[in-house]
């Protein structure tokens, strides 16, 4: 069984048809990059699996998603509970005004968990998940807006690491970050592959080549060519695909 | 390109425009503090004696100077021992002028009155425990009594007094402790009503409302901020009083509860709007941030949305109190105006805005009652300066906060 099924997705922007009939299944414990040039619709597809389009009003969506074959927008879904178990992290890193433990141990507060011991030891082990333990280990009661922005979004991580979700979708992850923050965070997205299921949306064809194992292009809100990384990258089969890839448009 | 010289010299007339308009506002803000002050500092010169007249004792009487409250207290007769004032052991006999017609013939006084300053001199002679409150143009030099000088009121005293006749014969009692509680009272009972509930709304139409009903809300409020004061006080005194007296059985209506009640309701638009533009520069990132992490939306509000405007929701409340405190005309029809200390919220009571407007007609210019109302407005301008500093100094540190 896939670990992400979408069968058939539209969504609409009051009459803004921006994704039109997805249909992909996306594998246990495999890093996907969702690519295309700005505006076709990547960030609003990642979005459907945490249901975080509902946010926006006049949001009208048709078709199944599936997560762990269960559909996530049939009727009566807790909603919270799918994104305990859907995480997100963000373009720009979005840390809360908080100290860097309160930021890690928001989501286990949020979710009813009082137990101190276990809040700690899972921020400790979070922290060390993301790779920012040793940056961070003497100042955890430091705000969290002190950290770099590379630290930041490793922070973003260790966070949404922290309520142990098995999928994590990524939103242009490193856009906003240097070169050795990005490798930071790439070698990161191999480690997690191990555990998570991973969804990544990249507007870097390198970073999608290095850190996928599966590759879906998209335009205008259309699924073009979806398959192995290294074959999109390697024989696309679709000429528009091999154009954006080299870099002829978009 | 260089700007032609007229289009520079455009810039320059408007620039000055601009700070002469400036430099302007602050002239005339200064203008009414120091106006303010001035014809209200005077006060604490002054005897607290009815102007033009004094108080006279017999030349055996060791007392020399007396405390406007103790003089209220003996001609309300409550100290009738001059032993009490730290005189001899000797009981206190009042003395008007209009007494003169009991001891004294119209013949022996005179016709016209020429024989009246003589015998008011014997009088007061005569009798040991006299205290007599007459025209001071009828003190000659012959005058066989002594003429007793009541303290000039202190500026503790005005604060701290407790009791606000400010008319009263023979000395006037200007402690404004009761006005500055009242007005306390009504503002704090204003803002515990008003701060929970514009919250609420302002967190309703920042967070939960769509447009919709943000597009009707949002007219209504900006609707009451803009409705004359005195149509408040209107509403309160035909709706709010009667119902205050009802449901708490009271004599009367007009409580501070009903002056806290309609200053609830016009400081309403203020607090709503300020906190809620507040709560709007919650990034959205931030909310997101949190929703993924499975918080609810009502958790997201007050761990994440609520703390990150705190700043703002501050402002709002103290710019609540800052409305309230200053309200005049609606305070005024609905709180009773009663100025003696309160004790609950179900008692008249009177502000300091109410006092000024009713007062402030019938006291003679640059009188005694007159200065006292300039002294307290110059206290309540002091209060609103406070409230508008803090608000400044709030905004300002949220702004280095955020960076
Ligand atoms: N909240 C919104 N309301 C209306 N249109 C939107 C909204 N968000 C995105 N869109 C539109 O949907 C399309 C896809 O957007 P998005 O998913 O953000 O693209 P991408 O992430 O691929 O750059 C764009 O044309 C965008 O203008
Ligand atoms: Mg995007």
């Amino acid at each position: 069984m896939a670990k992400i099924e979408t069968l058939d997705a539209n969504l609409f922007y009051g009459d803004f048809h921006a994704l039109k009939n997805i249909s992909m299944q996306m594998e246990e414990n495999t890093v996907t990059a969702l690519i295309g040039p700005s505006g076709c619709g990547k960030s609003t597809y990642l979005r459907l699996f945490n249901r975080m389009n509902d946010l926006i009003d006049s949001t009208r969506i048709t078709g199944q998603i599936l997560v762990d074959g269960e559909d996530i927008y049939r009727k009566n879904i807790n909603v919270d509970e799918l994104r305990i178990k859907v995480g997100m992290v963000f373009q720009k890193p979005n840390p809360f005004p908080k100290s860097i433990f309160e930021n890690v141990a928001y989501g286990l507060r949020v979710n009813g968990e009082k137990n101190k011991s276990y809040i700690e030891d899972k921020v400790v082990q979070s922290l060390k998940q993301s790779a920012l333990w040793n940056e961070v280990s003497d100042k955890l009661t430091k705000s969290a807006f002190e950290l770099s922005g590379g630290q930041q979004q490793r922070l973003c991580i260790a966070r949404a690491l922290a309520i142990s979700p098995s999928v994590i979708l990524m939103d242009e992850p490193a856009s906003a970050l240097d070169p050795l923050s990005t490798a930071k965070i790439e070698e990161l997205i191999h480690e997690l592959k191990k555990e998570y299921t991973i969804v990544i949306v990249t507007h870097n064809m390198q970073q999608a080549s290095r850190v996928s194992d599966y590759t879906a292009f998209f335009y205008l809100g259309e699924l073009v060519e979806y398959g192995q990384t290294v074959e999109i990258f390697t024989k696309p089969k679709l000429k528009h695909t091999e154009n954006y890839i080299t870099g002829r448009f978009g | 390109m260089p700007k032609p010289f007229y289009k520079k010299l455009f810039e320059k007339i408007i620039e000055g425009i601009l700070a002469l308009s400036g430099s302007i506002t602050s002239l005339a803000v200064l203008l009414i503090v120091i106006f303010l002050f001035k014809e209200g500092l005077g006060l604490f010169n002054r005897s607290p004696i009815s102007e033009g007249y004094v108080l006279a004792v017999n030349k055996s009487n060791p007392i020399s100077k007396i405390d406007a409250n103790l003089v209220k207290q003996i001609f309300d007769q409550e100290i009738t021992n001059w032993e009490k004032v730290g005189g001899k052991k000797d009981s206190i006999i009042l003395f008007h002028l209009d007494d003169i017609n009991s001891i004294y013939t119209e013949a022996q006084i005179g016709e016209n009155l020429e024989n009246l300053p003589t015998c008011i001199s014997n009088v007061v002679d005569s009798i040991g425990g006299i205290v007599a409150f007459v025209p001071k143009s009828y003190i000659k030099s012959d005058f066989k009594g002594k003429v007793i000088e009541p303290v000039n009121i202190t500026p503790k005293e005005f604060l701290l007094g407790k009791e606000w006749y400010p008319t009263a014969e023979p000395s006037a009692q200007m402690g404004i402790l009761p006005i500055l509680l009242g007005t306390l009272w009504v503002s704090l009972g204003a803002i515990l009503l008003s701060l929970p509930l514009g919250l609420a709304v302002a967190i309703y139409m920042a967070e939960i409302a769509n447009a919709r009903v943000r597009n009707i809300f949002k007219p209504i409020i900006e609707l009451l901020a803009g409705i004359p004061s005195v149509i408040y006080g209107f509403f309160g005194l035909v709706v709010i009083v009667p119902l205050i007296q009802t449901v708490f059985n009271l004599p009367v209506g007009e409580t501070a509860l009903a002056g806290s009640i309609i200053l609830a309701i016009m400081a309403l638009p203020t607090i709503i709007t300020i906190a809620e533009d507040s709560l709007r520069t919650t990034p959205r990132s931030m909310k997101e941030a949190s929703l993924a992490l499975g918080a609810s939306r009502w958790q997201t509000i007050y761990r994440i949305v609520i703390p990150y405007s705190i700043s703002g929701i501050t402002a709002a409340a103290i710019l609540g109190i800052g409305r309230a405190i200053g309200e005049t005309m609606a305070v005024l029809m609905v709180t009773g105006n009663a100025a003696v200390m309160p004790h609950s919220f179900l008692e008249p009571v009177r502000t300091i805005p109410a006092t000024i407007a009713a007062e402030l007609g019938e006291s003679p210019k640059d009188g005694l009652h007159y200065q006292a109302l300039f002294i307290l407005g110059s206290i309540l301008f002091i209060m609103t300066l406070i409230i508008n500093l803090t608000v400044e100094y709030i905004s300002s540190r949220n702004k280095l906060g955020k960076r």
